[in-house]
């Protein structure tokens, strides 16, 4: 059971802090203006993220044209429009992390959890509100130093997202090993200082502050995917923390951690005894967690808009609950299948097939149960349910294919190819991406009291989808066909030239999927301020947030805190006028609470 | 100037689709105007979700007809490689049988119950069996492809020394490969990056006093026998590399500090590969492309490019530096006289060094 201790007297909290600008707006602590930052600092991330990798594909498909964009974007690093192989690299590299990291991890978990925690499960605030303002600066500031990386003299890290020694360490083996990727190291360090004070935030708010009512098993999914997220967080990111530590120690302070035997540009360096192979371990213990990090909170806020706009339960709440954990309980044992062909004992591989595969039927039960809280329901197509059932489809269409690189046999030949790309861009890049424009659609109302265009919104579905597919789909083709990826071009190798006309497809399919982006950033800044203004219900959804008054206040509600009598998914329940029945109405005289 | 054009155009797109937005809202202002979704909405993108499962299928035929055979999904020249390349096969099929139906139930049921006004949901919590159902078929499925793969797995990665195979050390560095043959004993000597004397042209770091490094045989490019097993010993000098074969269905990383290994056996030579109908019309494919190019190169006063001719390459497949994508080294299959005749060709590391 919950104990909220609801110590303070909230009813006039309002009336007497008189708030400057400086603690309303930049060191804020109220979790939904943390949230609102978070959002918009990942959103510009995103842009830039976003720009990148149309820069990536416009250089693949048109690899010796000179293009002027290249020559405005990219200044010394684009001579006369044709853009430098180290710079190609280090787009590579910077798009990932930025994407990867500050994208879908801080702007999706970041905003979402900040956002919901406190509101689904009935607090005033987070249980630190200090802690999580400073987690959004560490935030802040790592982004910051990842964007002044950008602009180092020898050019931007360019390893890899997953920088494996010994390029990252060296500057000897490519320039951006230098400034450039002290600097990104620096970010990291900072960014994971930031999400592990938020993980435990939440772990601590979620565990300590539910108000009356609202046991475990009454937690609206949201809940429960940023709470196990915020736990593989603070398993994971400390593992990450060491190896990029460690790193540093090899870069800078000469131990032999990852390096050994090395002879390069005419000297043989002095490191001895170490082994890139345990950086691989430890990057990929981080690195596979990873995918679930950002994947679960976008499974969270689907699971919620998908029975919302469904006017439906969630199909097998239990089944979904054990499959989240299920799923963060195998992540962390699965890391091993990004190196079937690293080196290391062969037998190893044979047990990371095992645990890899097994991770498909949690994610099974969890497309199934999707489906079918569709089945008989009642569907309202608000952008956010649109998006969601967008997310359903390139989860399973993404998801499908890791059957093949899951299975060591098989990854011998895909592995390092274009089919992983499209296979990771679409199970976790475009469906997070995806659970995240849902969670703006659907929260906007809470978060700015305003609606977002819903007819901006089709068309920006719409178009996104097609081009998601029109993009990733061809790619898993020319990846079985051998197509290596990180190549700055492939007219060295006359063998994969009859791929060159379909590279040409994906990009434009990319171009206009690019550009259609614009469409929402205007309709979300345009929103913000001429948007029309909300009702304090408008999606009739049952959870707790939207019994909130739309002005937002400290502390949440005026009052008391709602208590809670039910679970958050009597959608259409027999017996009850309204489609709807929120968490904080009591049981009717002789209803039954769904047992689960 | 083509960017600035760009970006006239975009903005001319959006405020086109703003305006007609705002338009399309005016002329529903007699309505409500909430920003939520209303019947029509529904039944318009109800229609679109087929739509878009349509979508989904069409791109799925056009991928697999236009790129779906590719020679190289289907030519395998290595003993194992049909091993591999039947799991990849049935896995793909189960996979296109799983994506088909479940994209098909997942929106038409979004079409099917698209939302109308004083329509009321099923109340549908739950169902043990069904779920049941949906756990136990994939594990059923999963455990016959977890089975086979990790049969071909082990098969594949298991080197049997018994077979005698031939022992080639592959050696990757910033942004080539050299091949290291074992000479006459068919044993490669000690060597070690440290030992490296570009002076003396001990380019690969070769123990000078091993007797077994004396009749090595450094070479540019890989010469195979067709029919022997080949077990290849992976070093790289300065970062990671990865020789990926993927004609022979191999890949392996090279990693400084240490030795990997991959063994395969090729099964089909270079000519006889050339001459399969499949590779020709790939080549003739090629060909075609590579001589269109030409012409565009030519009129720009630029050289036109070579005719292609096909062979076996190994691939660096980890990024690796700045030239990553162009670190290659041709394979030739051959039979074993040409072979021996090619290796009798080639110095011995002992008469390759320079004395000083």
């Amino acid at each position: 059971m919950s104990a909220h201790a609801d110590t303070h007297d909230h009813d006039d909290h309002g009336h007497h802090h008189k708030e400057t600008f400086v603690t309303k707006y930049i060191f804020s602590q109220d979790h939904k203006m943390i949230a609102k930052q978070y959002l918009i600092t990942g959103t510009i991330m995103g842009v830039i993220g976003v720009i990148m990798s149309l820069m990536i594909r416009m250089q693949i498909a048109w690899p010796e044209e000179p293009n002027v964009i290249f020559e405005a974007l990219l200044g010394k690093w684009a001579p006369g429009g044709v853009m430098d192989a180290d710079i190609y690299l280090a787009l590579v590299t910077i798009h990932g992390t930025i994407m990867v990291f500050f994208v879908l991890t801080a702007g999706l978990s970041g905003t979402f959890s900040n956002l919901l925690i406190p509101l689904q499960i009935g607090a005033r605030d987070m249980a630190s509100g200090f802690l999580n303002m400073v987690s959004y600066w560490l935030f802040f500031l790592s982004s910051v130093v990842m964007v002044i990386s950008l602009f180092v003299e020898a050019g931007p890290a360019a390893a890899g997202w997953t920088i494996y020694p010994p390029l990252s360490a060296l500057p000897l083996a490519q320039g951006g090993s230098g400034a450039g990727m002290t600097l990104w190291l620096v970010s990291m360090a900072i960014f994971i200082a930031s999400s592990l004070l938020g993980s435990l935030n939440y772990i601590v708010t979620v565990l300590n502050l539910r108000t009356k009512g609202m046991t475990m098993t009454r937690l609206p999914l949201t809940i429960w995917a940023f709470f196990v997220t915020a736990i593989i967080g603070v398993v994971s990111f400390p593992v990450l923390l060491s190896a990029a530590l460690l790193l540093i120690m090899d870069r800078s302070f000469g131990t032999s951690f990852f390096l050994s035997d090395i002879f390069i540009q005419g000297e043989v360096l002095h490191y001895q005894g170490g082994s890139p192979v345990l950086f691989e371990h430890l990057f990929w213990f981080l690195g596979h967690p990873e995918v679930y990090i950002v994947l679960l909170p976008a499974l969270g806020i689907t699971s919620e808009i998908i029975a919302t706009n469904s006017r439906k339960p969630i199909f097998g709440y239990r089944a979904m609950v054990a499959s989240i954990l299920a799923i963060a309980f195998l992540s962390t044992i699965v890391w091993g299948h990004h190196m079937f062909v690293s080196g290391m004992n062969p037998f190893l591989g044979s047990v990371f097939t095992f645990t890899t595969l097994l991770i498909a039927i949690p994610s099974a039960v969890k497309a199934f149960n999707y489906i079918t809280t569709l089945w008989k329901g009642n569907l309202q197509f608000n952008p956010a349910m649109l998006f969601s059932i967008g997310l359903v489809s390139t989860f399973i269409t993404g998801g499908l294919t890791g059957i093949i690189l899951g299975d060591s046999a098989l990854d011998i030949n895909v592995h390092d190819t274009y089919f992983v790309v499209a296979h990771f861009h679409l199970v976790m890049g475009i469906s997070a991406l995806y659970g995240m424009f849902a969670g703006i659609y659907h929260w906007f109302p809470k978060m700015f009291g305003r609606m977002m265009n819903k007819n901006l919104g089709y068309i920006h579905f719409w178009v996104t989808a097609i081009c998601a597919y029109g993009v990733f789909f061809p790619m898993h083709f020319i990846g079985m066909a051998g197509l290596p990826r990180r190549y700055y071009t492939n007219s060295n190798f006359p063998l994969f030239d009859d791929l060159s006309n379909v590279n040409v497809v994906i990009t434009i399919f990319a171009l206009i999927g690019g550009a259609f982006q614009i469409v929402f950033l205007w309709n979300f800044f345009y929103s913000i301020f001429y948007g029309k203004k909300t009702v304090q219900n408008p999606w009739k959804s049952n959870t707790l947030e939207w019994t909130a008054p739309v002005e937002h206040m400290h502390g949440n509600w005026p009052g008391e805190i709602p208590h809670v009598h039910r679970w958050a998914y009597d959608y259409s329940k027999p017996g009850h006028d309204e489609d709807f029945v929120p968490q904080n109405i009591p049981l009717k005289e002789g209803e039954e609470e769904l047992q689960h | 100037m083509t960017a600035l054009l760009t970006i006239i155009v975009l903005v001319f797109i959006t405020i086109a689709i703003w305006q007609m937005v705002k338009i399309f809202d005016l002329a529903n202002a007699n309505n409500e105007n909430s920003q939520i979704a209303n019947d029509k909405d529904n039944r318009v993108n109800g229609y679109l979700m087929l739509g878009f499962l349509a979508f989904i299928y069409v791109i799925t035929i056009v991928c697999v007809v236009k790129w779906g055979d590719l020679p190289l999904l289907s030519n395998s020249a290595s003993e194992h490689g049909p091993q591999i390349d039947n799991l990849m096969i049935i896995s793909l099929v189960i996979i296109f049988i799983v994506q088909t139906i479940t994209q098909f139930l997942l929106h038409y049921f979004a079409f099917k119950y698209k939302g109308e006004k004083g329509k009321k949901a099923f109340f549908y919590a739950d169902n043990d069996k069904l779920e049941f159902i949906w756990t136990i078929i994939p594990v059923i499925t999963l455990a016959g492809l977890i089975i086979y793969g990790l049969f071909t797995w082990s098969e594949i990665m298991n080197v049997n020394e018994d077979d005698d195979p031939l022992v080639i050390e592959l050696y990757a560095q910033q942004f080539n490969w050299k091949a290291r043959y074992g000479g006459a004993d068919n044993t490669l000597g000690k060597a070690n990056v440290r030992l490296i004397d570009l002076d003396k042209a001990n380019i690969l770091g070769l123990d000078e006093s091993d007797p077994n490094a004396q009749d090595d045989i450094i070479t540019t490019e890989l010469h195979l026998p067709v029919g022997k097993p080949v077990l290849f010993k992976m070093r790289s000098q300065d970062v990671l590399h990865s020789a990926y074969m993927p004609h022979f269905r191999a890949q392996m990383n090279c990693v400084p500090g240490m030795i990997t290994q991959f063994g395969f056996t090729p099964t089909v030579t270079t000519a006889e590969m050339r001459q399969t109908p499949e590779m020709a019309d790939k080549v003739a494919n090629i060909n075609r492309i590579r001589t269109e190019k030409s012409k565009e190169l030519v009129a720009k006063g630029e050289e036109p490019l070579e005719r292609y001719e096909f062979d076996y390459v190994l691939i660096c497949n980890k990024i690796c530096g700045k030239s990553h994508y162009n670190m290659q080294m041709k394979i030739i299959v051959e039979s074993q006289e040409d072979y021996e005749a090619w290796l009798k060709e080639q110095k011995i590391f002992k008469n390759s060094l320079v004395q000083n």
